[in-house]
């Protein structure tokens, strides 16, 4: 599968520790422009930690991360988010006070930057932006499906609504690129049918996915390439039907022997 | 609904001293409007960022401060045998320069504090508090120290058309300060709706969240610390000129305890919050004054805040709001239940 794809992100020889525990060693891949990538692996894999460093809410060890061509170390959180590589989060994350319409005006944040004085004198200006935000948030809304509950607090909504809410969220902040960590888990299964549709269309739009995620049939028939990533380190790389039957991989979440059994 | 009670709350107060012939209580307004706006400006901190400036009287004194020596001239020896003098220039520059330092102290207090938040800024804001009156007590040949500014002259202002009007009578500045008081609330209240304003409070309910959507914390927190300590700084420049004495007490504590507890009674984070809570807490001392004993109007003043407290306990301006908005909500599922009903038995069994 070497196509001749652009590489959008570079994740070379990042390693992290946390005390004596090795949670990422060496990890090297690339993420095509427009590829969906899954980084699938065993509980306490890395998974989570390795979207942390690429995010910048963690610094490696050592190694280096670069996005587009620009070295992510030593970047903070909202200046990665600025370069296009905005993620969402494996534990719910919403603002739950606010309501959900409200919440994606605030994931609007990169779309709506006016002058402060702008802001406040109320210019033409402001208030288009103001105008092209509120219909952008509608938009949002009604692409996830959550219409009815626009304005609900965020934080009186379902678990799977409320991770609705997490990656409509992360699209409000117009990505170029989408981390997802385990984005269906909580939902129902038709409701990760009608998430995996909404996945396809985000990469349509020309947006890359990688994608951290337990579910094996939706990684399996929604990855152009899959990473497998145990104890720390990268056991398989490829595409589904080369990992599916790859003893390694096999092995790695059946326990030992099992494999060969 | 929300523009017709503003309206309506600003002509009220508007109306006051046509038909208020008291002077003392009308004294006790202008300084209660005086503190209003410096308990907004720390509504604006505390409210919409959730940082607690426990120093916040410092931007409120550094503002009566500047606009006071701005107005007054000084004279004063720089190491190595200069002096520096400065001939007095009219009040309202000194009114502007008060915004702009204080301003420029709320960009370093922020600046210093914002890498690390919560406990840290509560402390860099004390600290700052108690060092700017440390100078203002110690750095006599500037301030006179405890002996007190004296004779600040009244604001003057250029009315198109009329000429110059000093500002001297209870009257004149009463409409000063309401003024003032309606810009800085129209200035909060636009800021906080505004994109800014979103900002702040994502980063309030849900800070990692926030940044991983591209809001940068220190630039707005720094922000909303630079307009709310130019707001404070406003707010001193118009008492130090309404007053027209001015000494190192103004930085006591306990005025920074005052606009807090305006703040939170009334309730933080709401735009009326500051108002309600400091005209209640503003004007209680001075109620209770002719008819009670010092020590006794202490301790109702305690009580009633209190009581506010355990009544409604998110202040009373959200409190009564949250009340208001669940009998409205009753009574709308009142009106829908039967439709629901009517819907489900349309549904095949
Ligand atoms: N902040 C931390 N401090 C100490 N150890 C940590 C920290 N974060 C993660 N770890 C450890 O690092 C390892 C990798 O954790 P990580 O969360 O990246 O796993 P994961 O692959 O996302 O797992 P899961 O599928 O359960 O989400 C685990 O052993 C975890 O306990
Ligand atoms: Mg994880």
């Amino acid at each position: 599968m070497t196509t001749a794809r652009a590489i959008a992100l570079n994740v070379e020889q990042v390693a992290v520790r946390f005390g004596g525990l090795v949670a990422l060693s060496e990890m090297n891949f690339t993420v095509g422009e427009g590829e969906i990538v899954s980084l699938i692996g065993p509980n306490g894999a890395g998974k989570t930690t390795a979207f942390n460093v690429m995010t910048g809410f963690l610094d490696p060890a050592h190694g280096r991360v670069s996005y587009r061509g620009t070295a992510l170390n030593g970047l903070k959180p909202h200046q990665i988010a600025d370069l296009g590589l905005i993620r969402t989060f494996q534990r719910t994350s919403v603002f739950p006070n606010d309501t959900v319409y409200d919440n994606l005006l605030i994931g609007l944040h990169r779309q709506g930057r006016v002058g402060l004085f702008e802001a406040i004198l109320g210019l033409p200006r402001a208030r288009a932006s103001e105008r092209r935000l509120r219909e952008r948030a509608a938009e949002l809304v009604e692409w996830v499906g959550l219409e009815r509950r626009a304005y609900d607090p965020a934080g009186s909504l379902s678990y799977g609504e409320q991770r609705l809410v997490g990656v409509a969220l992360a699209l409000a902040a117009e990505p170029s690129m989408l981390l997802l960590d385990e984005p269906v888990s909580g939902m129902n299964a038709s409701e990760t049918h009608t998430f995996v549709e909404l996945i396809r269309n985000i990469r349509d739009r020309g947006v890359t996915i990688l994608l951290v995620e337990h579910d094996m049939p939706m990684v399996m028939s929604v990855s152009d390439r899959i990473v497998v990533l145990n104890y720390g380190r990268i056991i398989a790389e490829g595409p589904p039907e080369a990992i599916r039957n790859d003893p390694d991989v096999i092995e790695a979440y059946l326990g030992q022997g099992a494999a060969r059994a | 609904m929300r523009a017709a009670i503003t309206i309506l709350t600003l002509a009220a107060f508007a109306s006051v001293p046509l038909w208020l012939r008291d002077p003392y209580l009308l004294n006790a307004l202008i300084t209660t409007g005086i503190f209003m706006i410096a308990a907004m400006s720390l509504n604006l901190l505390l409210g919409f960022t959730g940082q607690l400036s426990l120093g916040h009287i410092a931007f409120f004194g550094i503002g009566a401060y500047v606009s006071a020596l701005t107005s007054l001239g000084f004279d004063i020896g720089l190491p190595g045998g200069f002096r520096l003098v400065h001939e007095p220039w009219p009040p309202i520059v000194g009114f502007v320069l008060a915004i702009l330092v204080a301003g420029l102290c709320g960009y370093f207090v922020g600046l210093l504090s914002f890498r690390v938040r919560g406990a840290y800024f509560v402390i860099v804001t004390i600290s700052f508090a108690e060092v700017v009156r440390l100078v203002a007590l110690n750095w006599v040949e500037l301030t006179q120290g405890p002996l007190a500014l004296t004779n600040i002259p009244s604001i003057t202002i250029g009315l198109p058309g009329l000429g110059e009007l000093t500002l001297r009578t209870k009257f004149h500045n009463y409409y000063l300060v309401l003024a003032v008081a309606a810009v800085a609330y129209l200035l909060i209240s636009r800021l906080v709706h505004s994109h800014f304003g979103r900002a702040m409070r994502g980063l309030m309910e849900n800070e990692t969240l926030a940044v991983s959507v591209g809001i940068d914390v220190t630039r707005t927190l720094t922000l909303a610390a630079v307009i709310s300590a130019a707001i404070a700084g406003a707010a001193g420049s118009l008492y130090a000129h309404y007053i027209r004495i001015i000494d190192p007490e103004v930085f006591a504590f306990i005025n920074t305890v005052t606009m807090v507890i305006m703040v939170i009674s009334g309730g933080k984070g709401s735009l009326a919050g500051p108002v309600v809570g400091g005209l209640i807490f503003g004007l209680l001392p001075v109620m209770l004054r002719p008819i009670m004993a010092p020590e006794a109007q202490w301790i109702a003043y305690g009580g009633v805040l209190i009581v506010i407290l355990f009544v409604l306990p998110r202040g009373i301006v959200p409190s009564l709001a949250q009340r208001f908005a669940k009998r409205k909500r009753k009574a709308a599922v009142v009106a829908v239940t039967p439709v629901a009903f009517s819907e489900r038995a349309k549904e095949p069994a």
